[in-house]
């Protein structure tokens, strides 16, 4: 098996989410690497366009629904707008899955708290998802999503929509409100104390910049959230996505494989170390 | 141990062409000794020797006819095994989509020769991130199989030498077919004439029976003391030193150190270090098509932590400072590879020494570390 050689896949159907903002659902062509395709909520693909590059993007559709993959792509440059200006029809060349992934069973019977800030954050909507569609399985449903101002709110309509689900709570704040700004204010980890986390049975995961997943964990260890039950997505360059290229090292860790998935614990001495 | 005579050398290289080896190794070319294609003995550096020190290299004539009376020079065997510039695969638009086309990779049939101990190191550390990961890589492993490996043990250190600190040399011990070492007594030592002529041991059977076809003699005890001290005597004239003593904690207590900002002003972050690392295995990858659109290839190239592109996500580069990414290298080295593949990144051959323009050393590195930790 020739580890960089990708599967062609077609785009089978092309949504908008926000502005510049896409999800593209895609369908491996070839019906034997289909059905032996099997992900978890947290790994991601290697997505090549035709001649122009290839980039990691995580996959967004739950695992249990077979013979397609979602990806929520946000055009930040070439590579990333090649793929929102692909047409359902088009090929990508895909590889993977690769990864880490959620602790989606050792958090059966918790609290799943999710914290997320930034432009979006791609990874944790598989938790969301995932818990949504499973919910005798976990306790209480705890979004927490911060971001600079009410523009930089890309999901607005997710966000009321889990709202609507049972038992999730869902926690939006900016930095700078402006005066429609009818939730929170004040950077993501004020929220945590007004809001409550049973830090005995929450099972915490987050992703976005590591300025406020920082903050974060420190706030929740204060809280008592134990170390091994903080579980945070980290960003690296990738190039290859098979532990070769070397770009994506973090310390000790390959983000490509020992990541993107990392268990606080596990990178306590390393996390938040300054052009690390 | 089996010894063979200078001319013998000669039939050694022939039994190899003869099973279909394409022989490489030490050649003198544009001023250095670099690894590449060699027909007879007589493309080995006869009579040549270099001089090295912290960003300074030259070859020099030696008093006698040596072979192999120098040290590393600027390349290394990655060369071989991981191309520098390689092509990964080809794809075709075809119907709705495209086709990929994986490259065809035939077992070169290598034979390594003159490969010193710490390279034999370095190449075994390679194996373990091409081969021994999740899913092997796609090249090296071919370019590896069949790979016949004439080692050679050191004659003399070089002056950026570090190998018996990193506990990698200058004695090969293992990953070699045959070992030589390379025996010259003037006449006045030996009975009549000069003498020139190599003890070999033999390290697999593929070795032995290559050996085989080659006329060859049992050593005398004497004469397998005198190769004894060929290696003992180099491991006495290591040109550096490098205190390994829990060296993983101490570049991990010492993250932040003022050391990291003063070899800063000095670091031009030209990449020459990882360029010439025997081991350092970074790369990229670029993505082409041809005019019509029709044809895309993608390749793979060595690449070097020291660059701004190496650590870029959107919004900006991780390690944009010379500091971060000085300390990514050595940290890499020295100290995360140990926790990554479990042994270090580093074999102390000095290259990194040598080819820095600016002749930072990373030994002296680490003595400044260790001496001035809080
Ligand atoms: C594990 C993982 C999962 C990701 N999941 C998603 C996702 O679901 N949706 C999404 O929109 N984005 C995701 N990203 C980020 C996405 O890969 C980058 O936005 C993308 O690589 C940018 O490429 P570009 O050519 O458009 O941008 P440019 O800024 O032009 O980037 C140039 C090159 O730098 C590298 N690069 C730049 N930014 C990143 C980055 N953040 N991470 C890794 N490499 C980068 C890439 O090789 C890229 O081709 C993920 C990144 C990682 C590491
Ligand atoms: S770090 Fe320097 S001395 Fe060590 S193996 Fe690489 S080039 Fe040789
Ligand atoms: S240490 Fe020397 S060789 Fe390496 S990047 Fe800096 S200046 Fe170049
Ligand atoms: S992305 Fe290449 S080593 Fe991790």
């Amino acid at each position: 098996m020739n580890p960089w050689i990708p599967y062609p896949a077609e785009v089978i159907e092309k949504r908008r989410e926000a502005l510049r903002v896409h999800t593209l659902r895609l369908r491996i062509r070839d019906e034997a690497i289909r059905r032996a395709y099997r992900f978890r909520p947290g790994q991601f693909n290697m997505i090549y366009v035709f001649g122009t590059g290839e980039v990691p993007i995580s996959i967004v559709s739950d695992p249990d629904e077979s013979g397609f993959l979602d990806h929520t792509i946000r055009v930040v440059g070439k590579m990333t707008a090649a793929l929102v200006g692909l047409k359902e029809g088009d090929t990508v060349g895909l590889r993977g899955p690769y990864g880490s992934w959620w602790p989606l069973e050792e958090a059966r019977g918790m609290d799943v708290v999710i914290v997320t800030g930034g432009l979006g954050c791609a990874p944790v909507v598989s938790v969301i998802n995932y818990v949504a569609h499973r919910r005798d399985r976990y306790g209480r449903l705890k979004i927490f999503h911060g971001v600079k101002t009410p523009k930089d709110l890309l999901y607005r309509a997710r966000f009321r929509a889990w709202q609507k689900h049972p038992d999730t709570e869902v926690y939006l704040t900016v930095d700078h409100p402006d005066r429609e700004w009818k939730y929170k204010v004040g950077v993501v980890t004020n929220l945590f104390r007004q809001v409550r986390i049973d830090a005995r049975k929450s099972a915490v995961m987050m992703c976005g910049p590591e300025g406020m997943m920082k903050s974060a964990v420190r706030d929740l260890r204060a809280q008592g959230v134990p170390a091994d039950r903080i579980y945070l997505s980290l960003e690296r360059n990738m190039k290859c996505a098979i532990g070769f290229c070397g770009h994506c090292q973090y310390g000790p860790r390959f983000i490509c494989k020992d990541g993107p998935v990392l268990r606080f614990d596990q990178i306590q001495e390393w996390f938040g170390k300054d052009e690390l | 141990m089996p010894i063979l005579d200078r001319n013998s050398l000669d039939l050694l290289f022939d039994a190899l062409k003869r099973r279909g080896f394409n022989l490489v190794g030490p050649t003198l070319h544009d001023g250095a000794i670099v690894y590449d294609a060699l027909a007879s003995t007589a493309d080995l550096p006869v009579g040549w020797t270099d001089e090295q020190e912290g960003g300074r290299y030259r070859v020099k004539k030696r008093a006698d006819e040596a072979l192999f009376g120098y040290a590393v020079g600027p390349r290394s065997w990655k060369k071989f095994l991981f191309q520098p510039v390689q092509r990964l695969w080809q794809a075709r638009r075809e119907g709705e989509g495209f086709r990929i086309i994986p490259e065809e990779e035939k077992p070169p049939k290598w034979a390594f020769i003159g490969v010193r101990s710490c390279e034999l190191h370095a190449i075994a550390i390679q194996d373990k991130v091409f081969i021994s990961g999740p899913a092997p890589d796609s090249s090296y492993p071919t370019q590896r199989k069949d790979l016949f490996i004439i080692a050679v043990n050191c004659g003399q250190a070089g002056g950026t030498c570090f190998c018996v600190s990193m506990n990698t040399g200058p004695k090969a011990t293992a990953g070699y077919d045959l070992v030589l070492t390379e025996v010259l007594e003037p006449a006045r030592l030996a009975i009549g004439a000069d003498r020139h002529y190599f003890v070999v041991e033999v390290g697999t059977d593929r070795g032995a029976e290559v050996l085989r076809d080659v006329p060859h003699t049992e050593a005398t005890e004497q004469e397998n003391a005198a190769a004894e001290r060929v290696v003992e005597k180099t491991a006495s004239q290591m040109g550096r030193t490098l205190d390994t003593t829990d060296i993983k904690n101490l570049l991990y207590r010492n993250f932040e150190h003022p050391r990291w900002d003063e070899v800063a002003t000095r670091c031009l972050t030209c990449a020459n270090c990882t360029m010439v690392c025997p081991t350092c295995f970074c790369s990229t990858v670029e993505d082409v098509t041809d005019l019509t659109g029709e044809h895309a290839e993608r390749w793979r190239k060595w690449d070097s932590c020291f660059t701004m592109d190496f650590s870029y996500i959107h919004g900006g580069t991780v390690r944009s400072s010379v500091k971060s990414r000085y300390r990514q290298w050595m940290t890499h080295k020295l100290a995360t590879w140990i926790d990554q593949f479990g042994t270090s990144g580093c074999v102390g051959c000095g290259r990194c020494i040598t080819w820095c323009p600016v002749g930072i050393d990373i030994t002296e590195e680490v003595r400044a570390i260790r001496e001035t930790e809080k």
